[in-house]
């Protein structure tokens, strides 16, 4: 009795949201990937289970190879610059500039914007016309004379998904900021004035010490940021709309369910994307718990 | 913004059931008297368009009450996402909006809708809109919506300026002829024809291969087992090909693409019709421009003596709550009275014949003389001629083409789309 009186509080504060979590996050994901393995075709039809053809077949649809490979350029700008951005600025942080509190609200502001209203601004900046009709960031460029930094942004068949990840950028890298500057400040004085001591350089202290004590946080960083890049939506939605030019896995599934009516291959581009997250999420889980139990 | 707009029409679907709850609560009877009517009529225009309409159908019918159900956004992308989740779980509005066509195909094989041919009979509808609109519109001899208005889509906008300056004496009859009138422009250092994003692109290839394949082949794409391999298609493709090579960079939609004619910078523009109101209107809708001296028109390239038109209708869903008040609506909404109402408003024509013709001026005028003179084809962006999952498969074939300009992977990636989607 009174060893139930110990857990039973606990599991009944708890078990309102584990249901919720059950039903609405495991429960429908689990729904998702049996309607990817059906061949429910269109709205109508009640779908046969056709185990992974669906997951093998898009692979020879040219649309998804293009917003595969605009995912993986977009993601790798978008962490590493949002990575590298952040971490500069934690760095000049670090090093005691003045008014550091006013520096570090400005540049954590763009977190409270929604990529929504980003990816308006944003289109405005990166509008694709240059010389006579340049507006935004290729008009700054005519200005300052630097018009042979005009290019079509967004509409660069090569390369317009790394144009996509600057607002991207933008938005993330002073959150980044703020969790290396906390990484920082977490690593105490004594290590670096032993290192000191022992005749580092400043940028052999970094190297040596710093940096890797910081790994802990790079590592949720890349988690955070890299889970938002490979879902990516909405940023893309407000500044392109449906265009193959910018596509990705998230819009491609938008036109799958609601405008080719097609269930069963939205559902195989969801279960992709998750699965394309998972792989980011699962092992820093598993190593995170590991850490935990060996503390 | 879609996700805006998402989560706005979540919000009023909320606020529509609490609606209903209230009139549930309230008494049978006031939920008996409300007529849900779910549109995507939420702009300048359109929405005055609505509102005169629904004036009309209040003095008829003082028993009902009218509920716009309107969800915000363009050509309808999330309204459509809302209504087919309501519909899947038999929840249908009583009456909705839907592009006239093959875009209501789907629910038409899901059951979802009920024939309207007895209010055809009832009304004598198939002798006031022309016949070749019923036959598009028909369903193995069943109707399933009512035309609220007509718009063009094959409509080549010119800044008469700059066709001057390019020595360009009069717009372009055929595709052939626009194609050396688009060279001409470049030398001149305009720019030849301006686009937008991707639809506005699958846009111009309806207009251009209608205007290559001439109307009767074009109407034939349409019919199952057509043939797409054929040549006079490949040539229509090389032709779209060419005409795209003269496009300048793709603005971010169909206004920007506009304005860049009216601005002179750009001399050719094919679009819709609704392009007029943004020419013509004053300056917090439109950019206040004169008709005929600083913008024109003429028939797309190609394409005089045939209408290739779209066109707003309303329905009636299976299960409608308020089955009567839908009827009564599709009766406003089929009335010469209704659509005289709505349509100067709204900057389109009316679908029936016997319009009041001195309601419509300029454009509208030459529109509707032109509709019930020429031949009629589909149009295929706005979802008359193909279901929605074949339009999809053409607008990624054509999205790629913007790509890698590649014609016979063109074709090919029609051939399957009308495969697949010609069943």
């Amino acid at each position: 009795m009174t060893r139930v009186r110990r857990w039973l509080p606990g599991l009944l504060l708890v078990s309102p949201s584990i249901v919720l979590i059950a039903v609405f996050v495991y429960g429908l994901l689990g729904w998702n990937f049996k309607v990817a393995m059906t061949d429910q075709h269109d709205e109508i039809s009640p779908g046969h289970f056709v185990g992974l053809d669906n997951f093998i077949s898009i692979w020879d649809q040219e649309r998804w190879g293009i917003s595969v490979r605009h995912s993986i350029i977009f993601t790798v700008v978008f962490v590493v610059g949002a990575l590298a951005l952040g971490w500069f600025l934690a760095f000049l942080m670090e090093k005691g500039i003045k008014g550091e509190g006013g520096f570090r609200t400005v540049y954590l502001f763009p977190m409270a914007v929604s990529f929504i209203a980003t990816g308006v601004v944003w289109r405005w900046l990166m509008n694709s016309g240059t010389g006579e009709q340049a507006v935004g960031l290729n008009r700054l460029f005519h200005y300052l004379g630097l018009d042979f930094l005009q290019w079509h942004w967004f509409r660069d068949q090569d390369w317009g998904m790394a144009a996509m990840a600057i607002p991207a950028i933008w938005q993330m890298s002073g959150y980044v900021m703020a969790l290396f500057l906390a990484g920082f400040r977490g690593v105490s004085e004594d290590l670096r004035e032993a290192a000191r001591v022992d005749g580092c350089s400043e940028w052999q202290v970094y190297r040596y010490v710093v940096l890797p004590l910081l790994r802990p946080v790079t590592l949720s960083a890349l988690i955070i940021l890299g889970h938002i890049s490979l879902k990516v939506f909405d940023l893309i939605v407000a500044v392109s709309g449906k265009q193959i030019i910018t596509d990705v896995p998230a819009i491609f599934m938008w036109t799958a369910v609601f405008d080719s009516h097609d269930p069963a291959k939205g559902a195989t581009i969801a279960s992709y994307i998750v699965l394309s997250v998972a792989v980011f999420v699962v092992p820093y889980l598993i190593w995170n718990a590991r850490r935990g139990n060996r503390s | 913004m879609a996700a805006v707009a998402v989560s706005v029409a979540g919000l009023l679907t909320l606020t529509a059931c609490g609606g209903g709850d209230k009139g549930g609560s309230g008494g049978g009877q006031a939920a008996q008297k409300k007529v849900e009517v779910f549109s995507w009529w939420t702009g300048p225009g359109e929405a005055d368009g609505l509102k005169a309409m629904r004036g009309i159908f209040e003095k008829q019918n003082p028993n009902f009450t009218f509920f716009d159900a309107a969800v915000a956004g363009g050509s309808g992308d999330q309204a459509r996402a809302l209504l087919s989740s309501k519909l899947q779980a038999n929840q249908p509005p009583d009456t909705f909006q839907g592009h006239a066509g093959a875009e209501l195909q789907g629910y038409i094989k899901a059951g979802k809708l009920e024939s309207l041919n007895f209010l055809y009979d009832e009304l004598k509808l198939k002798e006031v809109f022309p016949q070749q609109l019923i036959d598009q519109i028909s369903v193995q001899g069943q109707v399933y919506s009512v035309p609220v208005n007509i718009h063009r889509s094959n409509v080549l906008w010119f800044n008469p300026g700059v066709l001057k300056t390019a020595g360009i004496a009069a717009a372009p009859a055929t595709v052939d002829e626009f194609i050396a009138d688009l060279a001409k422009v470049k030398k001149a250092g305009k720019i030849p024809l301006s686009i937008g994003s991707q639809w506005t692109v699958v846009h111009l290839f309806e207009n251009v291969l209608l205007g290559s394949l001439g109307t009767d082949a074009y109407n034939a794409l349409w019919a199952p087992n057509a043939d797409w391999s054929n040549a006079n298609v490949t040539k229509a493709l090389e032709n779209f090909k060419t005409v795209l090579s003269y496009a300048g960079t793709p603005q971010e939609d169909w206004q920007p693409a506009a304005k860049q004619v009216a601005d002179g910078e750009a001399a050719f523009n094919i679009m819709g019709d609704w392009a007029y109101g943004y020419f013509h209107n004053p300056p917090d809708g439109g950019l206040g421009k004169q008709s005929k001296t600083d913008f024109d028109w003429a028939a797309s390239p190609g394409t005089d003596g045939t209408f290739m038109w779209l066109s707003d209708s309303f329905t009636l869903p299976k299960g409608a709550p308020n089955r009567n008040g839908a009827v009564a609506w599709l009766k406003v909404a089929a009335s010469k009275e209704g659509q005289d109402a709505f349509n100067p408003l709204k900057g389109s024509i009316p679908a029936r014949k016997d319009a009041d013709k001195s309601l419509y001026k300029d454009y509208l005028a030459w529109s509707l003389e032109q509709w019930s003179a020429d031949k009629l084809a589909g149009s295929i962006q706005h979802g008359v001629v193909a279901p929605d999952a074949w339009k999809t498969a053409l607008s990624d074939a054509i999205g790629l083409f913007q790509q890698d300009q590649d014609v016979a992977k063109l074709q090919q990636a029609l051939v399957a789309a009308a495969k697949a989607g010609g069943q």
